[in-house]
């Protein structure tokens, strides 16, 4: 097995561990974000493998850096206490993740061979700063002004949401 | 060695289910927003994998796009969060049933 298969399965992983920790932790929900945390820098490290190299670098500053910042920001903020699972429907999760786990694995094992591509070796500059920035800003230059202004409403909204009313 | 296709979107879906776990079983808000970033990298991973797999970088924007929105997604909800705990002293969900019919 070659270094890059094993840092995918690796950090794979380490991803769905900490996802596990995460959402089982019912103690801590500043414990939960640092498991969030772990997983989006295991996920990092997936891109890299699968030579996505913007969008690793990208996940490592907005989710790992600002979005669980913002995240331990108002956990600490509001000082919770001990969070439960859902009671009344607990019993009806279980079920419904036993159906969704065993119709999900009989669909990926029966369906997905047999229409997925095989992988062919990639070029030297696939996933690099210079080609994604030439597809952002020849293919998908509307989206990517639409996105600003998406981002300034969602800032204005925050501030407005967020902000103390004076009375 | 190459890792085969089936082996991403495996991860991809684990995630995913993962996060959708957490977002129907947990009571607070804030860890049921943490669920939802989660589902949103699920899919994220799925799109670079099958970027990989047709060799077109045209998944990665897509995942940029994600981005965009998890993280305006992310400010809005937790001003919600917090405008909500000023209101009722509390994050859990099954004390916010206003709009609940």
């Amino acid at each position: 097995m070659s270094a890059p298969a094993v840092f995918f399965y690796l950090f794979g992983a380490a991803a769905v561990i900490s996802a596990l920790a995460m959402v089982l932790n019912v103690r801590n929900t500043v414990a939960s974000a640092m498991s969030l945390v772990v997983t989006m820098i295991s996920l990092a490290v997936v891109y890299v493998v699968l030579g996505a190299h913007l969008v690793a670098a990208l996940q490592i500053m907005v989710y790992a850096g600002a979005i669980v910042v913002v995240f331990l920001f108002v956990v600490m903020l509001l000082n919770l206490r001990r969070d439960e699972f859902s009671q009344p429907r607990e019993r009806l999760a279980k079920l419904a993740g036993v159906v969704f786990a065993l119709g999900g694995a009989f669909a990926f094992l029966q369906l997905v061979p047999q229409s997925l591509p095989t992988v062919q070796a990639i070029p030297a500059d696939f996933g690099s700063y210079a080609a994604v920035g030439r597809a952002l800003y020849h293919d998908f230059v509307l989206p990517f002004e639409v996105s600003s202004l998406l981002l300034l409403a969602a800032i204005v909204g925050a501030v407005v949401l967020a902000k103390r009313r004076i009375s | 060695m190459e890792i085969p296709l089936e082996h991403v979107i495996g991860l991809s879906a684990m995630l995913f289910a993962i996060g959708m776990v957490g977002a129907l079983t947990r009571r607070n808000l804030i860890v049921i927003l943490m669920s939802i970033e989660l589902m949103l990298n699920g899919a994220n991973l799925a799109f670079v994998g099958f970027a990989r797999a047709w060799n077109s970088v045209d998944g990665h924007i897509f995942v940029l796009m994600v981005i965009v929105v998890a993280a305006a997604e992310v400010a809005v909800g937790l001003g919600i969060v917090i405008a909500l705990f000023r209101n009722r002293e509390s994050v859990n969900v099954e004390d916010v049933s206003l709009l609940r019919w």
